[in-house]
């Protein structure tokens, strides 16, 4: 798929998320939009998954289960879930929980939400695989402000003792947790140091630039034997100006004036602008 | 004979890894979780996670997310106590076929103190929406008991002890998911108990029949779900309970069974357990005895709800 195409489903892909978290009157949009075009890269470019049942598929968890409304929207673009289900987020008897529940959606491959558990659930399905020898890749998005749970490291030990070159994680890195910036509440720099001394490999990259997500996925792709993690550098809020690196839009819904704006940059007006705050 | 049912774990993995499903792991104590005995007949399908025992649980449970049966080991007070919430929200939350198989649980730690000694986690563990506790009450029982946890699919909590306790069972034992169990016949209050406090109890009712007192023994081996059939029987037939338990009296086998009755047949009921108070060093006899978890103190409660009655 090329670059262009991506885009286009990125650009749905907030519109999914924004209309949920709208119509839902509560969610976290920052971290769900900071995330976009990384899980269009991992679902539509990087990971083997045709449908959400098949025995080969790569596996994806999201450690950063509060970021939802993203995944949801990325299996809506699969096709693995109805866009009905949009105005649904959050509801009773819905399937979009407000943190991922695997027993209610087909797709989501562990339920999340308590930060910090993510990476133990991937280096579990890792280990698995790799006792059968089978070809599966794990995947695991987290993010920045989870590193401050101490489970994060133990798990970051044990996908290098045990060798995990079938384990990738990816941190959405936007800065900002829910009091502040990350450096304020906890520091967590320099992260990349940390997983090298932790034995991963380390690649840093724009996480919302398609190009080099991708040279960053092929790099991965040259390491054997160990663990591997993407520091994706992104802005909280991406996609929506009023919300971009505003902590005050971790977890909050728009209005009825702020959700027309957020849509009328994300293009969807009749004049077909390309992009609106993204610059396509 | 006498024997831990942390041993009888230990046997009972070494039968499991013909399964090639099962994998076992451990957090740096497998020599005395006895996981060490499955290492030996299958090493590369076990995992020491080193001293992190939320990694254990979150580990576990991704193993079990790509079809394996994982069993977690670590002593009770780290896999229900630290790893609360990990296995609250990571394993049972979603369903997850992970066995937790915790040793070293009670009082009967002993010199290790207080510390170390979980007297919460049977209440901890039966919170949680559909997950499986067992507490066996011999070596036998805890055998069976973990055979039978690798057959069923769903979250397991299964307590077990570090010191030996007699066997209350002979070879011809069956055990029976969910099933309490009878062993002895009594009419004038029923003494309801798990883990090695049925050792206890069965003395006791020895006691109680030298003073003409019939108690009949129940071994509640599945505190959750629990034979209810059984404890209601059991009140309406004897019409007085002692419940007895290496556990709080807060939560654990005492509560459980007065949930079961207050709601359908209430009767005088005793719990013998540990009073809302911590443990602290000692030897497992002498502990037993300062915290009354003795046969005599079992007799003392039966002839107390007698006067209830």
């Amino acid at each position: 798929m090329k670059n262009d195409e991506l885009k286009v489903i990125a650009r749905s892909m907030r519109k999914h998320i924004l209309t949920m978290i709208y119509k839902a009157k509560s969610g976290h949009p920052g971290g769900s939009l900071s995330a976009v075009e990384i899980m269009t890269y991992l679902y539509f470019k990087e990971m083997n998954i045709n449908s959400p049942m098949d025995e080969d598929r790569d596996r994806f968890v999201l450690s950063k289960g509060h970021g939802a409304p993203v995944l949801y929207a990325a299996l809506m673009e699969k096709g693995f879930i109805s866009k009905d289900l949009i105005p649904t987020l959050r509801q009773i008897d819905s399937k979009l929980q407000g943190h991922p529940d695997m027993k209610k959606l087909p797709g989501v491959e562990a339920s999340t939400g308590s930060l910090g558990q993510g990476l133990s659930i991937a280096n579990g399905m890792a280990l698995g695989f790799k006792i059968d020898n089978k070809p599966n890749r794990v995947f695991a998005l987290l993010g920045d402000g989870e590193l401050n749970e101490g489970m994060i490291w133990e798990a970051a030990m044990l996908a290098s003792h045990y060798n995990l070159d079938n384990l990738t994680a990816i941190l959405d890195h936007n800065g900002l947790q829910i009091d502040g910036k990350n450096e304020e509440v906890m520091t967590t720099e320099p992260i990349d140091k940390k997983f090298e001394a932790f034995g991963w490999h380390v690649i840093k990259t724009d996480g919302h630039d398609f190009e080099e997500l991708e040279k960053a996925f092929k790099e991965r792709k040259t390491i054997k034997g160990r663990p591997a993690i993407i520091i994706a550098e992104t802005t909280k809020g991406k996609g929506c100006s009023f919300m971009e690196d505003e902590v005050g839009w971790h977890g909050k819904a728009p209005n009825d004036e702020e959700f027309c704006i957020a849509m009328y940059e994300m293009g969807d007006i009749g004049d077909k602008r390309e992009g609106g705050g993204l610059n396509g | 004979m006498a024997k831990a049912t942390r041993e009888a774990y230990g046997e009972a993995l070494k039968k499991l890894a013909a399964n090639p499903r099962v994998v076992v792991l451990d957090a740096d104590l497998s020599g005395s979780t006895k996981t060490s005995e499955f290492k030996k007949v299958s090493p590369e399908r076990f995992f020491n996670v080193g001293i992190a025992e939320q990694n254990l649980i979150g580990t576990a449970a991704g193993l079990s997310l790509v079809g394996k049966i994982p069993f977690a080991s670590t002593f009770a007070i780290f896999a229900a106590g630290r790893a609360f919430e990990i296995i609250r929200n990571t394993v049972a939350y979603p369903s997850l076929n992970v066995k937790i198989a915790a040793t070293h649980a009670g009082l009967t730690v002993g010199e290790d103190g207080g510390s170390h000694q979980a007297i919460e986690d049977i209440s901890l563990m039966r919170s949680i929406p559909g997950m499986t506790v067992i507490n066996p009450a011999d070596a036998k029982e805890a055998e069976q008991a973990v055979l039978k946890a690798a057959e069923i699919v769903g979250p397991v909590y299964i307590r077990l002890g570090r010191m030996a306790v007699e066997d209350v069972y002979d070879d011809s034992y069956v055990f029976e998911l969910g099933k309490g169990v009878q062993l002895r016949e009594g009419n004038d209050l029923t003494i309801i108990a798990t883990g090695l406090m049925v050792q206890q109890s069965l003395i006791a009712a020895d006691m109680l029949k030298e003073e003409g007192i019939s108690a009949r023994v129940i071994n509640i081996h599945t505190i959750k779900p629990i034979d209810r059939e059984i404890i209601i029987k059991a009140a309406k037939e004897t019409k007085a309970i002692v419940t007895a338990e290496e556990h709080s009296i807060i939560g654990g086998l005492g509560s459980a069974v007065l949930e079961v009755l207050s709601d359908v047949y209430p009767v005088p009921l005793k719990r013998v357990g540990v009073l809302d108070t911590f443990g602290e060093s000692g030897k497992p006899a002498d502990l037993l005895k300062k915290f009354k978890l003795t046969p005599e103190d079992i007799a003392i409660a039966s002839k107390e709800v007698l006067k209830l009655k």
